[in-house]
């Protein structure tokens, strides 16, 4: 659905230059929903941005839909954003409007005439849960409420694919999950792909199938988020099941198992309690269902230093287990 | 010397007073008319030449939108420096040109736009710079193009604050239409010269000044409440 092949963009020159994207490159398949995490600063806004081209890259290609969009007229393009929604971290409500409005205003701006659409706008509020509110003014409604209009707007016209900028960032916690799931379910519904950045790993933890991390303008890591579990020193995974810092080993053998797929419901540590006879610590977990399968991470702490373990370490290996050292020694 | 206990004096009064407030209403009305006609566009096109405007290539050109950018600068900031009076007197030629006379309320209409103009257009553009800068990125976000951006966004966003501006727009209006008053232009601010001054009827002169405070804060309550009925906020 997206592809961006080595995309750059600085903004100002000389001294005070800004790389926001260096030689950035993304793939985003049909259907899936694709998070892009970074920091403030990252160059994420700006990485969405070029995406339906509010940001014009200074190099690189744009392909959308299979429609090359970084070398697109104005014509052509403003063709394309109408089949591209996008919704924003403040929402982007015009106050003059009531919310049927603003839906409609997506609408009006592709030229659908007034019966029908106020028809596809009250079908669309009505998917968002908001048909109730349709007459009621931005000022009115909460903010889950406001990006619910939001969605709404960005969904009127039909598109394939939505841009998510920091949609849940101004919203609490609970608020946020209904909106996530929300769009979850309309993109499962409609067969809409979902790119989204975000600063939240929660936000990526609960809906996304593949994730990018964005650091000073590059890609650090990408790819499915199962993939990325089961790699061996994965920032990301790292970010997505945070342990914590790693207590002082005293003797002690501390490490982190990463459960994916089948292994994370078969009683690993009774098990390797019982076989090898120690007394495992759990000094931290964190486990999730991502993309429909349980995973997650443990950190356990086995007596005895990294040679008395190395029969245990051996077998939780050969279980298909990713084990990582965190404390004690080598392996 | 006007005598009050004359027994014509009252009705006297009254139609010297309903012919000055009709004509004031009158050169202030039409001249309002002009000043937004000609004024909104001129805000809407100062704001969006800017540099990362709307328009920042007016007709494909960065340049032209500069040049377009300084010279409306220029000339709403010359229009606006330059007193009443003189401009009135100074382009007496150009009245003439355009309405075909220099005298009356209808003349007086020429001079009273073009210094409503320019002060109006800088209230649309402070207005228009007032709207969040996410709206017009949804906008485009939606594919809408700058004519429609500018129609159901920028504008319909930027009322309340417009018709604001456009009430104290009309307040200065109501201002020099008195002024005008003085050269043969008519209106309340000739009935205050004529009777009030050169006659020294403080009837009259009272008069003028209450119709005057009337229309004036009459207005100012309709734009107000106008306003905040425009812009949805929370009450």
């Amino acid at each position: 659905m997206i592809s961006l092949s080595h995309i750059t963009k600085t903004f100002g020159s000389g001294d005070s230059a800004v790389h926001a994207l260096d030689d950035v490159s993304l793939n985003v398949a049909d259907g899936q929903i694709f998070g892009v995490v970074g920091q403030s600063g990252a160059g994420k806004s700006t990485l969405i941005r070029t995406v339906n081209m509010l940001e014009r890259p200074d190099s690189g290609l744009v392909t959308v839909a299979g429609q090359e969009l970084s070398g697109a007229g104005e014509a052509e393009l403003r063709a394309a954003r109408q089949r591209i929604g996008m919704i924003f971290q403040h929402f982007n409500l015009l106050s003059s409007r009531t919310v049927l409005g603003n839906v409609e205003l997506a609408l009006e701006v592709i030229g659908v005439d007034s019966r029908q659409r106020k028809a596809r706008a009250s079908e669309i509020l009505d998917l968002v849960g908001l048909t109730s509110k349709s007459s009621a003014y931005p000022s009115q409604l909460s903010g889950g409420q406001k990006q619910r209009v939001g969605i709404a707007r960005a969904l009127a016209g039909k598109p394939r694919l939505l841009l998510s900028d920091e949609a849940t960032s101004a919203l609490d916690p609970e608020t946020t999950r209904s909106i996530l799931e929300l769009v979850k379910t309309i993109s499962t519904e409609l067969g809409l792909t979902v790119l989204l950045i975000t600063h939240e790993m929660d936000v990526v933890k609960t809906i996304c199938d593949s994730a990018a991390l964005l650091e000073n303008g590059r890609i650090v890591e990408q790819g499915p988020l199962v993939q990325l579990i089961s790699t061996p020193g994965s920032r990301l995974a790292l970010d997505l099941f945070p342990l914590g810092a790693v207590p002082p080993p005293a003797g002690n053998t501390i490490i982190d198992i990463t459960f994916s797929g089948g292994s994370a419901d078969r009683p690993v540590i009774a098990q390797l309690s019982r076989t090898h006879g120690i007394d495992v610590v759990i000094l931290g977990a964190a486990i999730e269902t991502i993309s429909g399968n349980q995973a997650g991470r443990t950190r356990l702490q086995l007596p005895g230093s990294v040679e008395n373990n190395t029969a245990a370490l051996e077998d939780l290996r050969s279980q298909g287990l990713l084990v990582e050292l965190v404390g004690g020694g080598k392996s | 010397m006007i005598d009050p206990s004359s027994p014509t004096f009252w009705t006297e009064l009254w139609q010297v007073l309903l012919s000055g407030t009709g004509q004031t209403l009158y050169m202030v009305g039409v001249a309002l008319l002009v000043t937004v006609i000609i004024g909104l566009p001129l805000g809407v096109l100062l704001v969006g030449t800017e540099k990362g405007g709307l328009f920042e290539r007016l007709f494909g050109s960065r340049l032209v939108a500069w040049v377009v950018n300084r010279v409306l600068d220029f000339v709403v900031n010359l229009g606006r420096s330059i007193p009443f009076i003189i401009l009135m007197i100074a382009i007496i030629p150009f009245t003439r040109l355009v309405v075909g006379t220099s005298i009356g309320s209808t003349a007086a209409i020429v001079p009273l736009a073009l210094v409503a103009i320019p002060f109006f257009a800088r209230m649309v553009e402070i207005s228009l710079k007032e709207v969040d800068g996410g709206l017009t990125e949804a906008a485009h976000s939606l594919g809408a193009t700058r004519w429609q951006i500018v129609r159901k966004v920028l504008i319909p966003e930027a009322l309340p604050g417009m018709v604001l501006g456009l009430s104290t727009t009309v307040t200065s209006i109501i201002n020099f239409s008195a002024m005008v008053g003085t050269l043969a232009g008519g209106g309340l601010g000739d009935v205050a010269v004529r009777y009030g001054y050169q006659r020294y009827s403080t009837i009259h002169m009272v008069a003028v000044i209450v119709i005057i405070y009337l229309i004036v804060q009459g207005l100012a309550v309709v734009a107000t409440s106008l306003s905040r009925r425009l812009s949805h906020a929370p009450r």
